[in-house]
């Protein structure tokens, strides 16, 4: 892995620390885990800590069966929090390791009109070891959708 | 103006907390609470409602039981656990809020949660999007096929189905199979560059368990058991869920 993609685009991310992986089972060590990961994908300077951040961080508002509850506006105010976060740190992307976060995130963005675009890490490890192809780009925005191309 | 004062009754002899005490270890610490609200200023879910983590606390301490029961606000709190890690008592109100929505009667609770519940319990894929076992090894087959041929570096690439002692099982949230199945990729090359022993099975792949945020004990149960047996019965080491 390699963050050289990144040294002269320097697009911003941030990380969503996954309640279930970080606070609920391996608590900050994980997270840490993650730094290390996401650090060397995007490189140290393109990453920007929410906070509270670790074992502290917010819920997105994605878990406990919400996304799946029919109350999608007290979703959305519970997720305001977490849209706070995100804006806060001026990222351009944020990372999340959980699919129930993903799809909270993602959301969250989307009824803001996309201030940040929401990824899967998977999508930046590969894109990060060049193997990246056209139809894995899914949720990267139109800053990325041609950037590494495997194949290219 | 503030809010309008509660009323109080005479607290009865047993009461909706007194019974999640029953069930928790140390009694939950349900009887600590120094109501310095560190629980509900931290937590996304305050307010929602009017309700929030501290007040909810205090009204079953109350003996409040019908008002929260009833409250949707335990279909809000997503059980994240923030409030325990916060609170110098380290009093689970998430397990409280679980057997709240306990109390409610099953076909009450929220369609969502429990369609994808009952959908689960179908079949032994556990899928909550109700995708078959012939499915999901069709998917998976499918989509290797086409990344196997139309990317060289990958030609050798194995996205392995029930895979006899692999070290590890991964499952897989129902969606990427249903919905968006490119997304798998990027997993496989993964696992593909390190040298990963890894496979899928037919049976318990699903990730998602939604029996558990119904708080259907039998049926979360059982949801586990099947994906456990699912990872004996193909002898693997390590059950990696990433939900
Ligand atoms: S943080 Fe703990 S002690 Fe403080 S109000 Fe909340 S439950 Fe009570
Ligand atoms: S578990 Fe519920 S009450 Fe506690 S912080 Fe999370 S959402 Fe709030």
């Amino acid at each position: 892995m390699t963050p050289d993609w990144n040294k002269d685009l320097k697009v911003k991310f941030t990380v969503q620390d996954p309640c279930q992986l970080v606070r609920k089972s391996f608590g900050d060590p994980v997270a840490e885990d993650l730094r290390y990961v996401v650090k060397n994908v995007v490189g140290e300077e393109n990453f920007i800590d929410m906070s509270p951040n670790r074992s502290n961080n917010y819920c997105c508002g994605g878990g406990g069966g919400f996304l799946q509850s029919g109350y999608p506006e007290e979703r959305r105010q519970y997720g305001e929090a977490k849209a706070n976060q995100i804006l806060a740190t001026g990222a351009d992307y944020c990372i999340t390791p959980c699919h129930n976060c993903h799809a909270q995130v993602h959301d969250l963005s989307e009824i803001r009109e996309h201030p940040w675009q929401t990824v899967h890490l998977w999508t930046l490890i590969c894109l990060s070891l060049g193997v990246l192809g056209e139809n894995e780009r899914e949720y990267l925005g139109e800053d990325l959708k041609n950037v590494a191309m495997y194949g290219a | 103006m503030g809010e309008p004062a509660i009323k109080l009754g005479t607290k009865r002899s047993s009461t909706f907390i007194d019974k999640v005490k029953d069930l928790l270890p140390e009694g939950g610490n349900l009887d600590l609470c120094l109501t310095c609200g560190a629980c509900s200023s931290g937590c996304p879910a305050t307010g929602i409602g009017g309700m929030d983590a501290r007040k909810f606390l205090r009204m079953a301490a109350l003996g409040m039981d019908e008002e929260i029961q009833q409250s949707p606000w335990v279909w809000h709190c997503t059980m994240c656990q923030r409030c325990i890690y916060v609170c110098p008592m380290q009093i689970n109100i998430p397990q409280l809020v679980f057997y709240a929505r306990q109390s409610w009667p099953r076909d009450q609770r929220p369609k969502g949660i429990l369609g994808s519940c009952d959908m689960a319990l179908r079949n032994d894929t556990c899928s909550a999007m109700g995708a078959t076992e012939e499915d999901f090894e069709f998917v998976v087959e499918d989509v290797l096929e086409e990344y196997r041929e139309a990317q060289p570096e990958f030609k050798d690439m194995e996205a392995p189905v029930n895979k006899q002692g692999a070290y590890y099982f991964l499952n897989q949230n129902s969606r990427e199979p249903v919905t968006e199945p490119d997304e798998m990729v990027p997993l496989w090359k993964i696992l593909h560059l390190v040298g990963a022993d890894w496979t899928y099975g037919t049976k318990g792949w699903a990730a998602e368990n939604y029996c558990m945020f119904m708080a259907d004990d039998e049926a979360w149960k059982h949801i586990v058991e099947v994906k456990a047996k699912a990872v004996e019965d193909l002898g693997c080491k390590v059950w990696l869920n990433t939900e």
